[in-house]
């Protein structure tokens, strides 16, 4: 038994103007302090007034949530009483968002959401959210990253009940991200899709929008870092993330999300910019031990022209050299080393490397699971930027 | 072989776990017990509950007791799935966790704390493995 979840999506020129047509009395909307500084809450807010909808901002979400913030958020929540809980934001609003409705609706705390009890909360509030950045895909899945900050982890959360009921794509959030936002979701866009696609939970219907979702990075990241006005390549940026988040929630995330998950959790970079960085290096583990995955990745590359190959092998490196290039060109490090991190704090912290990505759900979702030695070589690579030769 | 479900098989699922070196790495600093729910259809007439204590890398108990008998533990997890499920678990079919997600698997318990412990679950479906199954028809 498989599944298959969306979003209803509303995409495009004036988006926004859709929140006139829903039913609701009060909105409870999730974001953090620069959103509301952009005025792209009042853009929000404005369309609520106009159908009607009383709203509530609580604006406290941080770089990679907390237990505690959505706790207190949930806490307001049930005192206002919404019957929408709205993310607005990046991955971390809208993720904040979706732990807010299940706190407030199904009264109990973020970590003890169970995937396969039904808590109705749609019965309580609905769930929407509207993405500012490209990349995280948020908007499209269930998934819910909380950050444990006593343990230094992450925590990945979710249940069905937690895909948002409606998605909205409205280009004028995007259109003011800085080029190193671009960069980083925009590379979170692309492992996404490239993981979704060679999950082994993926299925037929997670392949078509994962392989769209590649070849529109490939096509318009660049063009979105390089000019951020060009409204087309910021629209197309916008549904890749979409479909990407749509491939990887009903399959999976891979080695490069649970080995990035790591690096944020202890070293607190940016989640884009980790996983991009370390999706190179585990796709070429994947297709040095996996002829699976190998063909899966030059699947990839003769979809976006970026080899013809006959050999899957030489193909999937080919993807493999694309996607550094394109990291390259978008401000991203190819290489632990380039940040600023040094080496003997990162070694100082190799085991709990490890053990965050040993038990990350993504990592038993790859046709090569990686034990404790391999991944140790892993992180050592990736960190002197040595191409993956095991 | 012993069939899944008895007391038999429970006790050769905890002489499997104590065996594995690999679980007992991946499982260092767990601490808590389940019931393994059999769902009652086809030939399973009554549902079954199976107890397991584990503790740091081993396993404590085993134990069988009817629905009647219950109230005897009060495990912190509970897994719950037709025996069909239980079988694609222990046969490598699906993914515990994905079973999970799916709803394949019913679970009531702290998901968070599972979520920590990926590879010791995954440990756990490779001891199953080992033990010589039959499966009720």
């Amino acid at each position: 038994m498989q599944f298959f979840g969306v979003p209803f999506t509303v995409f495009g020129d004036d988006s926004l103007q859709y929140l006139n047509t829903i039913l609701g009395k009060r909105a409870f909307i999730v974001t953090d302090r620069n959103i509301v500084s952009l005025g792209l809450v009042d853009l929000v807010g404005a369309e609520l007034k106009q159908a009607n909808i009383e709203y509530k901002v609580f604006d406290e979400v941080e770089p990679d949530p907390s237990i505690e913030t959505v706790v207190k958020a949930a806490g307001i929540a049930k005192d206002f009483k919404p019957d929408w809980v709205i993310g607005l934001g990046g991955g971390s609003s809208m993720d904040a968002s979706k732990s807010t409705l299940v706190c407030y609706a199904a009264g109990i705390g973020p970590l003890d959401l169970a995937p396969s009890t039904f808590y109705d909360l749609r019965a309580t509030a609905k769930l929407m959210c509207i993405p500012t950045t490209s990349g995280t895909g948020s908007e499209a899945t269930w998934a819910i990253v909380l950050t444990d900050v006593a343990g230094q982890r992450k925590v990945s959360l979710g249940s069905y009940e937690t895909l948002p009921d409606i998605a909205i794509l409205d280009p004028r959030m995007v259109m003011s991200m800085p080029p190193q936002i671009t960069g980083d979701t925009g590379m979170d866009a692309l492992c996404h899709a490239i993981e979704g696609y060679v999950s082994t939970w993926r299925s037929l219907f997670t392949d078509g929008p994962g392989l769209m979702a590649i070849k529109l990075v490939f096509e318009n990241l660049k063009k979105a870092f390089d000019n951020g006005k060009d409204e087309d390549a910021r629209k197309a940026m916008m549904c890749a993330a979409s479909m990407a988040g749509t491939s990887c929630t009903n399959g999976m995330f891979g080695l490069g999300h649970s080995t990035g998950h790591a690096i944020g959790g202890l070293f607190h970079t940016p989640h884009g910019r980790a996983v991009g960085l370390y999706l190179p290096y585990t796709m070429e583990y994947l297709i040095n031990g996996s002829e699976e995955t190998a063909a899966r990745y030059a699947e990839i590359a003769r979809f976006c022209n970026i080899s013809r190959d006959n050999d899957d092998k030489k193909c999937a490196k080919a993807l493999v050299d694309a996607v550094r290039k394109l990291a390259k060109s978008v401000g991203q490090p190819l290489a632990f080393k380039d940040t600023n991190i040094k080496r003997e704090e990162y070694i100082k912290q190799m085991e709990g490397l490890i053990d965050r990505s040993i038990n990350e759900l993504m990592t038993s979702a790859i046709s090569r699971v990686p034990e404790s030695e391999d991944l140790e070589k892993l992180f050592t690579y990736a960190y002197d930027g040595k191409p993956v030769d095991f | 072989m012993a069939v899944f479900g008895t007391i038999e098989w429970a006790k050769a699922f905890m002489e499997a776990i104590n065996a594995s070196k690999a679980y007992e790495d991946a499982a260092t600093t767990w601490e808590g017990d389940f019931y393994f729910i059999l769902e009652p259809g086809g030939a399973v007439k009554e549902p079954g509950y199976q107890y397991v204590d584990l503790w740091h890398g081993k396993c404590r108990k085993v134990d069988v007791v009817t629905a009647s008998e219950k109230d005897k533990y009060k495990p912190e997890f509970i897994l719950q799935a037709s025996i069909a499920t239980w079988r694609k678990v222990a046969e490598k079919k699906v993914d515990p966790i994905q079973a999970i997600v799916t709803r394949q698997l019913k679970l009531t318990g702290n998901m968070g704390k599972i979520m920590r412990a990926v590879k010791a679950a995954q440990e756990l479906v490779n001891c199953v493995t080992k033990v010589q199954t039959e499966y009720p028809e």
